[in-house]
């Protein structure tokens, strides 16, 4: 009996060792934000990136996901986890900056390929870049700073500002501050997380402040705009698309008609591209993605177009077909810098009503071709 | 800062008291009746949420969710004590610790499976929509004035409720000697069933009339559940008085160190550097103030004594 159960265990060992030699399959390691206050935007990163894989019909990628709960810990784990245990060729997936701080660096110096469907913070884009990170969505900065010139242009003044104390929030601050040319009434950073804004929207209201912009993602943004609303404040709001998703806007309701926000993606951009993604995405979830959702489909067709040229263990060869960033993006035009991050447009939308709820609209081009500030500060 | 500020800010302290006050009187009287530390409080707080938004979604109106919530935590938490708590009276902290942290995941993963990963929409109730005018010119929202108002008269109702009533009686009772209330033939498995019930039914409502205000997610009880455990730490544990003193300074001194410690930063340094660090000061403030309390006062405010 017992050797029968040596001869069954060395079996399924053998088993466990060969199974990895199949050399041309492809494994992807995907990390993200499943659950708490911030799923909804790893659930639409997950959804989109999903969505582009099962519509390539390759047997041959695996994709692992795996929930970080918005801890940096249990990113790190389950980084570790991806590349020494699954022996995964690329990794992707985060969304909060302060877990992508934890994580990536150490990653890419270990040689496993990663691409951002979100995060990106400062760091990464200027003195911490690196050969095997890209960036597919944008650096932290570039949406804030966007709405920093257009608020500019739209004549105001004496502008309150607003983001939570993490890494993407004081991007999103130094963003803004860049390309603003107007006084600001107040610079305020809340925590990361933080439910209860009365103080600060008292805060605002004893301003004199004639705008506001604030950086609120998830949950955060919710809470944010459903007090600010209660409050009898009538100053007006900006920010960028992460305050103002579909999902946010749909839990705010009518209180963030008018309110405008920039995106370097709207779901009624006019691209073949587009279309596609918007139609089949609509069809297989019921809801309209956000802009989370075409970064993770962006993100997976990138890999796709690479995989066509070479295959993840020809490191130089995949590198160099990442780099053409040869693909149809969702969002229109898109190359990526010298540092790996996007240069693109960015876009203005407006929430208007539609049907029984709200819904973002296109309404022109912020900034065109827009790249980070902190490109010179990358050595590669 | 003026001072119609400094006043709407003390009423946003106050308010977030009275919030963290129905958390943790609930908390005390666990711990202080049955010596239980119950991790899963801040289910029930999600759970109150949780149904209320769903009722106030089917039948269109507020109240009748606020109350439909109420009662649900409370009967989950009747539940809970029932099928799993009961359990662990005997058991040590430890034990206690890990199986209602069990709780939690089971709660957040149920309510997730059960609602999905979305927050839910839940909205202030029409007739306490909008602001009102105070003295100093203050314009509050009327909906957190009502939530003040409401955490008095509960205050005051469970001041009654212990030092009036029978059942009042047989907790205080239970709180200095369990064995002997026992012994007496005080049938302490029902009021055992009850204390807990009433905790789970005030974080229920606490729950319920937050989410209005904020946003209904899975996961939303755990930070106010860390805020109810500074409280009733500070005020001493079993000690609802302490758990109201405690509520209302953790209250006041957050809000008002969110506000000031910028301010006060900016006086000797940048104003985005201020505000950098005046914010990561103040998100340890409480800590700070729970740290200095303990020096002096090592069992909380007002220690109850065994």
């Amino acid at each position: 009996m017992k050797k029968v159960m040596n001869a069954g265990l060395g079996l399924l060992m053998a088993a466990a060792i060969a199974a990895p030699t199949q050399a041309e399959d492809v494994k992807i390691g995907m990390i993200t934000t499943l659950s708490g206050g911030g799923a909804h935007l790893g659930v639409d990163a997950r959804d989109g990136f999903m969505l582009a894989i099962e519509q390539a019909g390759r047997d041959d990628v695996e994709v692992l996901i795996q929930d970080d709960a918005q801890k940096p810990d249990v990113a790190k784990s389950l980084a570790d986890e991806f590349v020494q245990r699954e022996n995964v060729d690329i990794m992707t997936g985060i969304i909060w900056s302060n877990l992508a701080m934890a994580v990536i660096p150490s990653v890419v110096r270990q040689g496993t390929f990663y691409l951002s469907v979100n995060a990106g913070p400062s760091d990464l884009a200027g003195r911490l870049c690196h050969e095997n990170y890209f960036n597919v969505a944008w650096q932290n900065n570039s949406l804030h700073e966007a709405m920093g010139e257009y608020m500019s242009t739209e004549g105001f003044e004496n502008a309150f500002i607003l983001a939570p104390n993490y890494p993407a929030g004081t991007d999103a601050l130094e963003g803004f501050k860049a390309r603003y040319t107007g006084e600001l009434a107040n610079e305020v950073y809340t925590q990361l997380g933080q439910t209860d804004y009365a103080a600060e929207i008292a805060q605002i209201r004893a301003s004199g402040a004639d705008s506001v912009f604030y950086f609120l993602p998830g949950g955060m943004g919710i809470a944010f705009m459903k007090q600010y609303a209660g409050s009898g404040v009538d100053i007006p709001v900006y920010g960028p698309a992460f305050s103002f998703d579909e999902i946010i806007i749909g839990a705010i309701g009518d209180a963030a008609i008018g309110v405008r926000n920039t995106s370097q993606w709207a779901y009624d951009l006019d691209n073949a591209a587009n279309q596609t993604f918007v139609s089949s995405f609509r069809e297989k979830h019921g809801r309209t993605p956000t802009l989370y959702a075409s970064q993770g489909y962006d993100t997976a067709r990138l890999i796709l177009a690479a995989l066509e040229v070479a295959h993840p263990d020809d490191k130089d060869a995949f590198r160099e077909a990442l780099r053409a960033a040869d693909f149809d993006s969702v969002r229109g035009d898109f190359r990526f810098g010298t540092n790996h991050h996007p240069i693109q447009d960015i876009y203005v939308r407006e929430i208007v009503a539609s049907g029984d709820g709200v819904t973002n609209q296109l309404v022109g081009v912020a900034v065109e071709d827009m790249q980070d500030v902190y490109v010179d500060q990358c050595s590669m | 800062m003026t001072l119609s500020l400094l006043f709407e800010q003390l009423l946003n302290g106050l308010q977030l008291g009275t919030m963290l006050f129905l958390m943790a009187s609930g908390l005390t009287l666990v711990f202080g009746v049955m010596g239980l530390i119950n991790l899963a409080h801040g289910s029930f707080y999600m759970t109150g949420a949780f149904v209320t938004a769903w009722v106030t979604g089917t039948t269109g109106n507020f109240w009748v969710g606020l109350l439909a919530g109420t009662l649900a935590a409370a009967a989950v938490g009747a539940l809970v004590e029932f099928a799993v708590i009961r359990r662990l009276y005997h058991r040590d902290h430890l034990d206690q610790v890990l199986a209602t942290f069990a709780l939690i995941l089971i709660f957040s993963e149920g309510t997730r499976w059960l609602y999905g990963s979305s927050p839910l929409w839940l909205n202030v109730p029409g007739s306490l929509a909008g602001s009102v005018t105070l003295p100093f010119g203050v314009e509050y929202p009327l909906y957190r004035l009502a939530i003040i108002g409401m955490g008095i008269l509960i205050a005051i109702g469970l001041y009654l409720l212990i030092s009036r009533t029978r059942l009042g009686m047989r907790i205080r009772a239970g709180e200095n000697d369990r064995e002997m209330i026992g012994a007496l033939g005080v049938d302490i498995s029902t009021l055992y069933t009850l204390v807990f019930a009433l905790g789970a039914g005030l974080a229920g409502l606490a729950g319920a009339t937050i989410g209005a205000l904020q946003s209904v997610q899975v996961g939303m009880g755990e930070p106010v559940l860390i805020l109810a455990f500074v409280v009733i730490v500070i005020g001493g544990i079993g000690s609802i008085k302490g758990a109201l003193v405690g509520a209302l300074l953790v209250g006041v001194v957050d809000t008002l160190g969110r506000v000031l410690l910028p301010d006060v930063f900016k006086l000797f340094m940048g104003a985005s550097a201020a505000s950098g660090v005046g914010a990561a000061i103040a998100s340890m403030l409480i800590y700070i103030l729970m740290a200095i309390i303990l020096i002096f006062k090592p069992n909380g405010l007002f220690a109850v004594k065994h």
